[in-house]
């Protein structure tokens, strides 16, 4: 039960600070991805044909507290509130799967201006586009676990 | 503008904060990707322990429904079908071969300083800012 609370309380949160930060509008993730904009200049409201830079910010904001976070809370002998031990990634090697994975996301990442996060926090209130996307993202995860053998 | 950039320094922040909750709590990485397509389909190591994800994936909707009560947030101009299919199929199925997106790989690999993540972030930030530039080309209009 307790773990359930805590992955509630940390999602809804997650939520909180997508909608927050503008991260739920394609239009700032699209603004920030389009640098030729910067020849018009910079908008911070996501204007057509300008560069918003507030991604930048955003991962900066989040990176601040978690470059905190994961350099003092897993330490030696320290369990999780809510678990018998820390669960991290150990992967170290930069293989094909990582690369290529990686380009086809940040082609469809541009191309709609979602991310996972952002789909999933908007889903209801994003309209049939959001719900399209995300229920075409959910094919393409299942087709990757199936596939892939990950 | 100042709003803007003190929403976005401040929504950055709260995205952080919510990252190590599930990491002081759960011990676990908060990768958006990684845990919803657990949900949708689980390997073995994942099948014995999805309900913890199911329940992060629902706190995301209904987190989501709730905030947008409180915040005015602008309506995205409707795209066409094919796009946002395109589009999804490809996040979908490149977050997990990739092992992660924006927050996985972003905000908690980078955060863990893992070589990997950023390598993953370079790449689709890389092919993201490829993307909006060659379709701005081609139709000679920005995106949205």
């Amino acid at each position: 039960m307790k773990k359930l609370f805590f992955a509630f309380a940390s999602s809804v949160l997650f939520a909180l600070g997508l909608v927050v930060s503008g991260m739920t509008q394609p239009a700032k993730v699209v603004g920030f991805l389009d640098i030729g904009g910067l020849k018009n200049g910079v908008s911070w409201t996501a204007q057509a044909g300008f560069w918003d830079p507030s991604l930048a910010l955003v991962m900066g904001g989040a990176l601040l507290v978690t470059l905190i976070a994961f350099a003092i809370t897993p330490a030696k002998g320290r369990k999780p509130w809510a678990a018998n031990g820390f669960s991290l990634p150990t992967r170290k090697d930069i293989d094909a799967k990582l690369i290529g994975g990686s380009a086809l996301f940040g082609i469809g990442w541009a191309l709609a201006g979602y991310c996972p996060g952002p789909a999933l926090t908007s889903i209801f209130t994003g309209g049939l586009d959001t719900i399209t996307f995300a229920l075409a993202m959910g094919v393409g995860m299942w087709v990757a676990k199936h596939w892939v053998k990950l | 503008m100042l709003q803007s950039i003190l929403s976005a320094l401040v929504g950055g922040l709260i995205i952080g904060l919510a990252s190590w909750l599930l990491l002081a709590s759960l011990g676990r990485v908060a990768g958006i990707s990684g845990i919803t397509a657990a949900v949708i389909a689980p390997n073995k190591d994942e099948a014995n322990d999805t309900t913890w994800r199911l329940v992060f994936v629902m706190g995301l909707i209904i987190g989501g429904l709730v905030a947008y009560q409180f915040f005015n947030v602008p309506a995205q101009t409707p795209r066409p079908f094919w796009l946002l299919l395109t589009a999804g199929l490809l996040v979908g199925f490149g977050t997990v071969l990739g092992a992660g997106c924006t927050s996985g790989h972003g905000v908690c690999g980078l955060g863990r300083r893992s070589v990997r993540s950023l390598a993953a972030t370079c790449t689709f930030m890389g092919t993201g800012f490829a993307t909006v530039f060659i379709v701005n080309a081609i139709t000679g209009k920005a995106m949205l």
